[in-house]
């Protein structure tokens, strides 16, 4: 053991990975003289660093296991680099298969390591009693200064079960105690326009991405103070009732950053809703300010509710249907959507979607990614458009339903013809058949 | 529980073994034959000494049919006497997640082969018990010396089969094992996928069309056959080995409507008859486009029977084949013929090596999706109380029937599981399991993995509406009104979303929507905006894909990008090329 401490006593002065080799090298030679004993001695010897970079490697369950060994595992357990990212999970086992972060885990983490933590994130399942111990640990995180928070809810919506208030002022702890948030995600939760507030008075300068679909107690003029005073905001992701005309062009504006993309989700509270539209001129600037920036939009709207929608040029890169939509929409789409990179449909219906396809081919000249759900489409159409597409088509993603043969393809060799023109073995999505 | 090295040693695929015991007076003989598709008969069967009397026992599970069993064959072969058993605990009835119609199929199954036998001179010996405790008792009381069974592929199948082999052995019984439940040898296409199964179907095709075709099926068992083997029926027999009835299984009676579906394999072999005239008629081989007649329980439906075995699926195998050869004067049919008995094989295929195949934790094919658990929401959707008529008719059909067509399924998975619910498909299969009269564990597990994007590599965009899926599937009505007879005076326009019909209408219709129908319990553009979120979430750590792309999140699989097999459709302008082997 003597000789181990010396090991130690040698190592401290020098601290690299060089100068602990050279201490480890001896300690084996002398292992080939002495005996067993001195085994310890190899491990008491890695330095700090050494240990920090294999914890770090280790799940959270091995490393706690790791840090009993021994005093100097236990400092390395407690180093603030190992503290810096922590994603809490909130579950209880009425309501999810999931395993929680244990209790006692996370009094020592706000006891020690909140100071520490920087990338946070929490996951709570559907419980409210999941989302209130989420908030009992943010309004304590008062010695933090979060660089990312992010609220998931892995199934039902629970932030949205509590008291309004009570989860803003915990949120608002974080606001105003971080100070240089750069990416917040709060979708699905009850924040609102004053706390929108408290989050730009303290993070205009950092805050780069923000997530916050389906909170409805956000007002459009919310999201355009946060448009207004974030310059460098790029990625953000909200509900189509919060975008309007001011918040592209504040977007757009020249202090702003370029931005890379924005999410909107635009769904359907009851049938018959009324949309707003966003002129043509307000899209037009966004392209201007931000010719690569990525426009994904998904819809959940009943098939009538789509008027507003693809009557002018939209710079839109992604598309979702979610629900069913029209053969007449699809067709819109073909002749207002330049920049459409992919196009996924849940659903149409019983009418062919062949002229509308090729439209699409023909006009979507930068289209790589189509999905087709509950359709339909004559194969030789489809052959049609693989032909003219298919060299950068990279996703394919067909549901062998949607194919109608006709005279020229059957359902056997169509996949052989889409092959040829893809430049791949290629087949359609199958289901089951019982 | 036996440990797993002893219970899993026959069905390896060792050439046939012959083991002495230790225990045994010499001149006996163990033979356990590995289960075995090639045209070898049991030839690897040890000559047994002249003066041994062969006292069959052929043990029915699944394969409750006389025609195309190999084993039982086995077991009337040079045999002196040979009993069909079927071993049942009414017990256990009450426990297991088995509903009333599978019940009543089974025993109208077991009462087809009870009459069947007569027509042999000889009955079915339906034993109450386990079959742990069941067969020493019968080897002893019967003198048996060879017991005979088909293979069963699934997990639980191969240990609790195990350990009835390594009992016979331990009595001197000779042990002889079939295959007959799948097409194939599950092992072999196992085998031929570098030693794993295939986990997309297209794979699985490929591979299927490399190997030669299906064995023949056998046919049936003959009086002649039988008469060799005759064996006395006790007076008592009917007081000993009867078939029970439901009543003694614990179920109440009363309502009970008939069966639609009635068990047994004469009514399969007159469903397969009726089958296959109907394709003629229809002349069309192909899927035939879904209409709203498919979603009624057919009268040629065979899949139910393919479960229980009721119906060799080599005897519909090789009907459908020499059909589309005798129609279409090709040489051989496309592998989309046989699409529900390949769907069968592949998961069966997939399940085979398995034990976790039915469950999403510790299963190393399932996603870990972080399902709610909402026993309320559940207990809704089971019982047809949702509050989506489209839902909630297919959920009675099933109920009421055990069977619904393959796309209605679809439709209430996806409500469940990934569409609406989010709500683990583990549930929904314990559902199926004990109401849908063709789930075998495998297919059940698999189709609801599938069918939940859990496994399998399937895209999850594509969400079934139960509004609009409905309305697109039957846009008469008709079926909802069926099933959901409080909503038949609703119009076409909604019927299917009875919420959104004004007061007046609901009143005129005599079904206010949350007195008289439940109100939706879920707001479905919002479920789905929220569920499309989780899953994109979850597969996107999966595949650690950061971009934007829906599509993209899903990671494809390795053995798609290999290069082709060669595939019997495959014309001379394919891109096929022949992997070097």
């Amino acid at each position: 053991m003597k000789r181990g401490l010396q090991g130690n006593e040698q190592e401290d002065g020098g601290g690299t990975s060089g100068g602990c080799q050279k201490t480890l090298k001896r300690s084996r030679k002398q292992r080939r003289e002495n005996d067993l004993e001195e085994e310890g001695a190899r491990w008491e010897c890695l330095p700090q660093e050494i240990l920090l970079h294999i914890f770090q490697y280790l799940p959270l369950l091995d490393r706690a296991y790791a840090s009993q060994v021994c005093r100097g595992w236990n400092q390395a357990f407690h180093m603030p680099e190992l503290w810096r990212c922590f994603e809490f999970e909130l579950n209880q086992p009425a309501s999810s298969y999931l395993k929680a972060t244990h209790p006692d885990l996370i009094k020592q983490i706000i006891k020690r390591h909140s100071n520490h933590l920087q990338y946070v994130s929490f996951k709570v399942d559907s419980s409210r009693e999941s989302a209130e111990a989420a908030c009992d640990i943010l309004s304590q995180l008062v010695n933090c200064s979060l660089k990312t928070l992010g609220l998931i809810s892995t199934a039902r919506p629970s932030f949205m079960e509590l008291p309004k208030s009570h989860f803003i002022s915990a949120l608002t702890v974080v606001f105003v105690n971080s100070k240089s948030l750069s990416s917040l995600k709060i979708d699905d939760t009850p924040v609102d326009d004053p706390s929108l507030k408290v989050l730009v008075a303290n993070n205009s300068d950092t805050l780069k991405l923000l997530k916050m679909s389906s909170c409805p107690h956000v007002s459009p003029a919310g999201i355009l103070c946060v448009a207004d005073q974030c310059h460098g905001l790029r990625e953000l992701a909200l509900n189509y009732h919060l975008l309007s005309d001011e918040l592209l062009i504040a977007l757009s504006s020249e202090k702003h950053v370029h931005l890379d993309h924005l999410r909107i989700d635009v769904v359907s509270e009851n049938p018959g809703q009324q949309f707003h539209t966003i002129k043509k001129s307000s899209w037009d600037a966004m392209v201007r300010h931000s010719p690569k920036f990525n426009l994904v939009m998904y819809f959940f709207l009943y098939e009538d509710e789509f008027g507003p929608f693809f009557r002018d040029e939209i710079p839109v890169t992604h598309l979702y249907f979610g629900r069913s939509v029209s053969k007449d929409v699809l067709g819109r789409v073909g002749l207002t959507c330049p920049r459409l990179v992919e196009l996924v449909v849940c659903a149409n219906g019983l009418r062919p979607l062949d002229e509308e396809l090729i439209r699409i081919a023909q006009r979507c000249t930068q289209l790589s990614a189509i999905g087709l759900g509950e359709c339909e489409v004559s194969c030789s159409a489809f052959v049609e458009f693989v032909k003219m597409c298919g060299d950068r088509l990279t996703q394919l993603s067909i549901m062998e339903e949607v194919l109608v043969p006709d005279h020229r393809y059957g359902l056997d060799d169509i996949h052989w013809e889409v092959s040829k023109h893809l430049g791949r073995v290629w087949f359609p999505d199958m289901m089951p058949t019982w | 529980m036996l440990p797993v090295e002893n219970v899993t040693q026959p069905f390896t695929q060792l050439p046939a073994v012959s083991l002495i015991s230790q225990s045994r007076p010499s001149g006996f003989i163990i033979h356990v034959t590995p289960w075995s598709l090639t045209n070898q008969q049991a030839d690897a069967v040890s000559p047994t000494p002249a003066i041994m009397v062969v006292n069959s026992v052929h043990w029915f599970r699944k394969c409750l049919r006389l025609h195309d069993n190999p084993a039982l064959q086995e077991a009337l072969n040079g045999a002196d006497t040979v009993r069909c058993v079927y071993i049942l605990d009414p017990w256990f009835a009450g426990a297991a997640n088995v509903g009333i119609n599978r019940w009543r199929f089974l025993l109208e199954a077991l009462e087809d082969l009870d009459n069947s036998l007569k027509k042999l001179n000889s009955r079915l010996f339906v034993v109450r018990g386990q079959p742990t405790e069941v067969f020493p008792r019968l080897f002893k009381e019967w003198n048996v010396t060879r017991l005979t069974f088909e293979y069963d592929p699934e997990p639980y199948g191969k240990e609790r089969d195990g350990a009835i082999i390594k009992m016979a052995q331990e009595f001197g019984v000779e042990a002889v094992i079939r295959n007959s439940h799948t097409l194939y040898n599950l092992d072999r296409i196992i085998e031929m996928n570098n030693n794993s199964p295939p986990l997309t179907f297209k794979r699985f095709q490929t591979i299927v069309s490399r190997l030669e075709l299906p064995r023949r099926p056998l046919p049936p068992i003959t009086r002649q056959q039988m008469d060799k083997c005759h064996t006395q029926i006790g007076e008592n027999h009917d007081l000993l080995y009867s078939i029970p009835s439901l009543e003694e299984l614990g179920f109440r009676t009363e309502d009970l409507s008939p069966a639609v579906w009635r068990g047994g394999e004469s009514e399969a072999l007159d469903r397969l008859n009726k089958h296959l005239d109907k394709k003629v008629w229809v002349a069309n081989l192909e899927h035939p486009r879904v209409n709203t007649c498919s979603l009624y329980a057919s009268p040629t439906g065979l899949s139910p029977y393919l479960r229980f075995g009721c119906l060799s699926c080599r005897v519909l195998y090789y009907n459908l084949r020499e059909l589309y050869m005798k129609l279409r004067k090709r040489c051989s049919p496309p592998l989309s013929l046989f699409g529900q008995l390949l769907w069968r094989e592949f998961f069966y295929t997939a399940a085979t090596n398995n034990p976790n195949f039915d469950r999403m934790e510790g299963n190393p094919i399932c996603v870990q999706i972080p399902w709610d658990q909402n026993p309320e929401a559940l207990a809704k959707w089971a019982e047809g109380r949702t509050g989506f008529p489209w839902i909630d008719a297919i959920m009675t059909q099933l109920r009421q029937e055990g069977w619904i067509h393959h796309l209605a399924r679809h439709a209430v998975a996806c409500f469940l599981t990934r569409g609406d619910l989010w709500i683990s498909w583990e549930s929904g299969m314990k559902v199926f399991e004990e109401l849908l009269l063709d789930a075998d564990w495998s297919v059940n597990a698999g189709s609801w993995m599938w069918l939940s994007c859990s496994a399998f590599f399937q895209q999850f965009f594509h969400c079934y509406c139960p509004v609009g899926f409905g309305r697109r599937t039957d846009p008469s009505g008709d079926y909802i009104r069926r099933y959901i007879p409080i909503l038949k005076d609703y119009p076409n326009r909604y019927i299917y979303e009875p919420w959104n019909a004004p007061e007046s209408l609901q009143k005129a219709a005599n079904c206010v929507v949350g007195v008289d129908y439940p109100k939706p319990m879920i707001n479905h553009a919002e479920g789905s905006r929220l569920n499309i979120e989780r899953m994109k979430q979850v597969y996107q750590q999966l595949s650690h894909y950061r971009g934007l792309s829906l599509l993209a999140s899903v990671p494809t699989i390795q053995e798609e990008a290999e290069p082709p097999m060669t595939d019997e459709s495959q014309t001379s302008s394919g891109p096929g090329r022949r992997r070097p082997d």
